[in-house]
């Protein structure tokens, strides 16, 4: 099934063009990664896809449904979900407050006034399994601005999947974390792949994890798609080797 | 941030509420004029602090809002005289008010947000200033009576003695803090608490962001309208000064003084407000500038305000993760 179509999406910032009418099908269930050099346009295609920024031309289709310029939350409602480059977490709020928040927004309940969070258990249960899975549930009742950098990364990738979404981008997901944390996340993109949950598209640099991951691949250069296929013709493909400078694929 | 007070600060709470219900018996008027004063303060403040402390939002335009709860609540007591009539009048007067022109503001956030609302502030400042008709101009409106607290039919209770009204702003005070006790606690207060730390994260939570914002302003506008329409029945006048802008930056002084961060902060700086204020009166009529003096010291030493000294008692001396330990005091001493 096809989840997001975006058909010939173009941005520009004054005079540079950050992404050029890029076409790409993101079909559910096939883990892809976006790859590319630095300014290639991809956390901008990012951007576009959930609604961060609104495209100049182009149009996005989500499950068929036009979402070009439909605001941020709807998108969230209706499936569609991201993690950020840089840290983006509610730094004052609990560990476990940071997952309600997105949980909470899921089953309408954030406008509800006068009672306390005791009464909301369903929501609670929600986020603590979510919390077991990002495997910070020792640390529910932390101030998140305590946790390490790489907790942090874990919660951050945590608020992205607890609204259950079925088409999730995580933008450098290993980015900046310890061999123990990167496995966490990588075990976890790809339990959550296999149990057909959420269909993962990570923006990455390390392409250890993209080759290891990936089950398809979309290069990008200069805010075009360069190539797109499996990782097995990515990794023959000229054009990419050029743009690369073969230095990361001669292993 | 759980749910039930601890039992140190229960028993606190009880003998404060107590104190302040016996306090007619064992004070003069004075003493009573001035609890009255503080609580108006302490309402407006709370209201404020919902929008700063817990959304992120500086206002510098609250004292708008409070004086089109006063001078609702007036118009309404010069008309008809019932207290009750007059007060909810005044705060649905302010409630609307705020939510029409928080449509406008919230769309912009930090220091254009705060611009916006001193704009929108003084704006109705100039309309109780010069729509002489209605407001009574500079002269404002006088003889408003302080109108008996009337249910048709069933009681009516004389409001001629101050103390008598002093029950009914105690009351009505109680009730207010109480119930922003437990919408900060709400998931809605959780879902504001997550607006104010970022944004952009909210919004990719599914929060629809300028809808709470929304929330938030039209809610402390009706506190901000409650505090002014505690105000008329008090001292029988309400003139333009009450709308100025300096009007607004008493729940901010209020509040810094008190502490963002507590719930309580607000209401402990309400009464250091006061406090302050009436005891460097005695002494020099540029009292402003001594005030002013305390607050920058106050800031300066405690910059998450006097609250935050009891907030940091409750935390664990000695961390289980001496290394996250050391991160967290990091982190917010950088706040």
């Amino acid at each position: 099934m096809e989840l997001l179509r975006i058909e010939s999406a173009g941005k520009r910032f004054g005079d540079f063009v950050a992404v050029n009418g890029v076409s790409l099908t993101l079909p559910a269930g096939r883990l892809t990664a976006i790859i590319g050099p630095n300014g290639a346009g991809k956390t901008t295609l990012i951007n576009l896809a959930t609604g961060a920024m609104f495209p100049d031309s182009g149009a996005l289709r989500f499950k068929g449904e036009d979402i070009t310029r439909l605001a941020i939350h709807h998108r969230i409602r209706k499936g569609l979900s991201r993690s950020f480059q840089i840290m983006n977490i509610f730094a004052r709020l609990s560990v476990l407050q940071n997952i309600l928040v997105p949980v909470l927004a899921r089953h309408g309940r954030t406008a509800i006034p006068f009672h306390g969070m005791e009464r909301e258990t369903e929501a609670v249960a929600e986020a603590r399994q979510v919390l077991h899975e990002i495997g910070l549930l020792d640390h529910e009742h932390d101030p998140a601005g305590a946790l390490s950098h790489g907790d942090q990364r874990l919660l951050e990738m945590g608020i992205a999947i607890a609204p259950a979404p079925q088409l999730c981008f995580l933008d450098e997901p290993s980015s900046g974390l310890t061999p123990t944390e990167r496995s966490t996340v990588l075990e976890l993109i790809r339990r959550l792949s296999a149990e057909r949950r959420t269909t993962f598209v990570i923006v990455e640099h390390d392409m250890d994890v993209v080759f290891s991951l990936a089950e398809w691949i979309v290069v990008m250069n200069r805010g075009e798609v360069l190539a797109e296929g499996l990782p097995a013709e990515i990794r023959e493909n000229r054009a990419v080797r050029e743009v690369y400078l073969g230095e990361e694929f001669s292993a | 941030m759980t749910g039930r007070l601890s039992p140190r600060a229960t028993i606190l709470v009880a003998l404060l509420t107590s104190a302040l219900f016996l306090l007619p018996w064992v004070a003069g008027k004075y003493p009573v004029y001035l609890a009255i004063q503080i609580l108006i303060l302490a309402v407006f403040s709370i209201g404020f602090n919902l929008l700063f402390g817990y959304t992120g939002l500086l206002s510098f335009g609250q004292a708008g809002f409070f004086a089109v709860g006063a001078y609702g609540c007036a118009k309404i007591l010069l008309a008809v005289p019932n207290l009750f009539l007059g007060i909810a009048g005044g705060v649905a007067a302010a409630g609307v008010a705020a939510f029409l022109l928080g449509i406008l503001s919230v769309r912009h956030t930090r220091i254009y947000f705060s611009m916006l609302t001193l704009a929108f502030g003084m704006m109705i400042y100039s309309v109780a200033w010069k729509w002489r008709d209605y407001t009574g101009g500079d002269d404002g409106l006088v003889g408003i009576p302080r109108a008996p607290l009337e249910i048709p039919g069933l009681v009516t209770i004389s409001m001629a003695a101050m103390e008598h009204y002093y029950y009914v702003v105690l009351v009505l005070s109680l009730a207010a803090i109480l119930a922003m006790y437990r919408l900060v606690r709400s998931p809605l207060g959780l879902t504001l608490q997550a607006i104010r730390d970022s944004e952009t994260r909210a919004a990719f939570a599914g929060v629809p962001v300028q809808k709470y914002r929304l929330f938030a302003f039209t809610i402390a506008g009706l506190y901000a309208g409650l505090a002014g329409a505690l105000l008329p029945p008090l001292e029988n006048t309400v003139t333009p000064p009450i709308a100025h802008w300096s009007t607004s930056a008493e729940p901010v002084l209020a509040t810094l003084l008190g502490g963002i961060h507590t719930f309580s902060g607000p209401i402990v700086g309400a009464f250091l407000f006061f406090v302050i204020k009436d005891v460097v009166m005695r002494f020099t009529e540029y009292w402003l500038i001594c005030f002013g003096i305390i607050v920058v010291a106050m800031v300066m030493g405690f910059p998450s305000g006097i609250m935050s000294i009891f907030e940091n008692r409750k935390r664990p001396a000695v961390p289980p993760d001496a290394d996250r330990a050391a991160k967290a005091a990091n982190a917010s001493a950088k706040k």
